[in-house]
This record gives C-alpha cells, structure tokens and sequence, in this order.
C-alpha cells in the first residue's frame, strides 16, 4: 500500500510540475528582456542536457564510453552527417568500446 | 491538409526523423526501468502505473531508488518530485510553441520531458517545433511503457541497454540538436558557461538541479548583457 501512495503521490506532483510550467500568461513571455531570455534557453538547456546525459551517473561526475561516443558524434557533426547517422556514431562507439570492456 | 503536410518538406521530415530517432533510444532504456522496478520490490503492475502516470525517466529511476533501498514514502516522493522541476520550466520555454487549451493540456503537459523540450526547441519555426514535440513526446510514451512491461516481465534477459551505447545516442542526440545553435558567439557562450555550470554543480547539489542552474545561466546573460547586433529576427522570435 506504502508502495502505491508513492506512485500516485509522486505521479501527481509530477504532473503538477509539468502543468505548472503551461499557466504562465503568454503576454509575460513577450517581454523584450524575457523573450531574449528565452532565446538563449536553449542553447544553456541543452549544453547542460549534453553534459548531464554523458558525464554524470547519478551526483557522480564520470568519465566513461560515452564520452568517446560523444566525441564520434562531433566527428560526424563536423562532417554534416545527417542526425540519425550522429545518434548510431555514438552508441556504435561506445557500445563497440564497451564490448571490450570499456566502462 | 494534405499539401501542407506534403512529404517533400524537408523541414519537416527532418523533424520527424530526429523525434523518432530519440524516441527509439530512449523508448528502449524503458526495459531497464522495468526490470529494475521488479528488482525494487514493486509489483509488475506498479512498476507499469509508475511510467505511465510519473512518465519522466529521472523522476522513475530516483522514486524505484528510494523504494528499493528502503526509504520512506515522503523521501521517495521528494527526490521524484525535485527531479521533476525542470520540467515546469519546459512548460515554460514552450508555452508559446505549444500554446495547449482546454483538455489539450493534459497530454502536453504530461509529454513535457527532457527529450521532447530538446527536439522541439531545437527547430526553427513554430509548426516543426510543434511537430518535433509531438513525435518525440508520444512516440517516447508509447516506446517507454511498452518496453517498461517487457522489462518488467522478462528481468534483465535482453541485457542492460547501455551494451548497445543507448546512453550515448542519447548525449549525440543531445548534441546534434545544440550544433547548429553555435554559430553565433553569444549562445557559444551561453552554451559553454551552461555546460560548466552544470557540471561543477552535479557532485554538490541534487539530481535535477544542475539543469535548472543551466537556465539561470541564460536569464543572468539575457537579463545583464544587451544583445551586440540588432535582432535579426523571424516573427515568432527565433533568432536566424
């Protein structure tokens, strides 16, 4: 019973969160200095995604294959690869290093 | 709608391409958080309700973690929920973009996660933006709870898909959609200084919080720093 009041209490709050972001008056976001925030939002949210996803494993910061596949997915970048091609460069590379015993 | 919609738009095939190509990647780690809510102690079942009601991986993975290590309710609760923060900002960031109404908020909202928000603001006008949330949001709920029930069925018989560098489809993801925001020198910036926000932040503050000290980096730049060059900008804000 514990168990389930965590799911629905935490699935609610979750929810909440989500929804809360939605209730703010678009008249807001159309302010000068707001909307040139909100310019620049996603190049810091997902400069931090990219570190996040590939650096860390829980608080710990790590160093580990998929950085290597980070860094053939700029190699294919560089390139012009198309996105698909990035994506399996990446998971190729550090699925390869992990196959012989990579972290 | 069909001349709209017409498949010679490259925009939007390219769009549609990304959202599906991160949805397969990330739809398929729903396996470890089946198999690793069953090794928690929650029932199949409970494991199920978890992705498809909480539906945001950080949040899923920290409530399992607390559970399975014995931790109470308030505790599970409260490290899913500060997980879940920034979520409310990428409600934000895409009000304009998705602008939902009425009932429409409910699957807007509930398909606002990490990948989602990064496909769609990536893209350069509203439609694609609107678009690539769509593809990404549902395609990523339909993969995540499928194979969140296989993994929760089958344990760890497919194996542990960070074997397949899933995990890092997903950082190269993640890059290809910054990539071609770093042409000009201010989001390089605020790119870098994100990034190095962050990452000094992961080891001393909670899970979840380093993104959300991402964003404070951009309102501290928009809001004390004037932009160099007149915007040149599209109607809806974008920046060429």
């Amino acid at each position: 019973m514990t168990v389930w009041i965590a799911i629905i209490g935490a699935s609610l709050i979750a929810f909440a969160l989500k929804f809360a972001g939605y209730t703010v008056p678009p008249t807001f976001l159309e302010k000068p200095k707001v909307s040139r925030v909100t310019t620049l939002l996603p190049a810091a949210l997902l400069a931090a995604l990219v570190v996040m996803q590939t650096f860390t494993t829980g608080s710990q910061l790590v160093l580990d294959a998929r950085a290597a596949g980070l860094v053939a997915a700029a190699i294919a970048l560089v390139l012009r690869a198309p996105f698909i091609v990035v994506v399996i460069a990446a998971a190729g590379t550090a699925a390869a290093l992990r196959a012989v015993g990579w972290p | 709608m069909a001349s709209r919609t017409s498949p010679v738009d490259p925009a939007r095939r390219a769009v549609i391409r990304q959202g599906l190509s991160v949805a397969v990647a990330t739809g398929l780690y729903g396996i470890s958080f089946g198999a690793l809510g069953v090794a928690s102690g929650l029932s199949i079942w409970q494991t199920c309700v978890t992705s498809l009601l909480l539906f945001s991986g950080g949040s899923q993975f920290a409530l399992i973690g607390v559970l399975g290590g014995g931790g109470g309710v308030g505790a599970a609760i409260a490290a899913s929920s500060l997980l879940g923060v920034r979520n409310t900002l990428y409600g934000l960031q895409l009000t304009p973009t998705m602008a939902p109404r009425g009932l429409w908020r409910i699957p807007v909202a509930q398909f606002t996660i990490d990948e989602s928000t990064a496909v769609a603001i990536a893209q350069d006008d509203t439609a694609t933006r609107r678009l690539g949330f769509w593809v990404t949001g549902a395609g990523i709920y339909v993969g995540w709870n499928v194979m969140t029930l296989v993994g929760a069925l089958v344990g760890d018989a497919i194996g542990d898909p960070k074997q397949y560098g899933l995990d890092a489809a997903a950082s190269g993801a993640f890059l290809a959609l910054l990539w071609p925001r770093l042409r000009k020198r201010e989001p390089v910036a605020v790119a870098i200084t994100a990034a190095v926000v962050a990452a000094a932040l992961v080891p001393v503050v909670p899970v979840g919080i380093p993104v959300i000290a991402a964003a404070v980096v951009a309102v501290v730049f928009g809001l004390f720093t004037r932009s160099r060059v007149p915007d040149e900008q599209k109607p809806d804000g974008t920046p060429v």
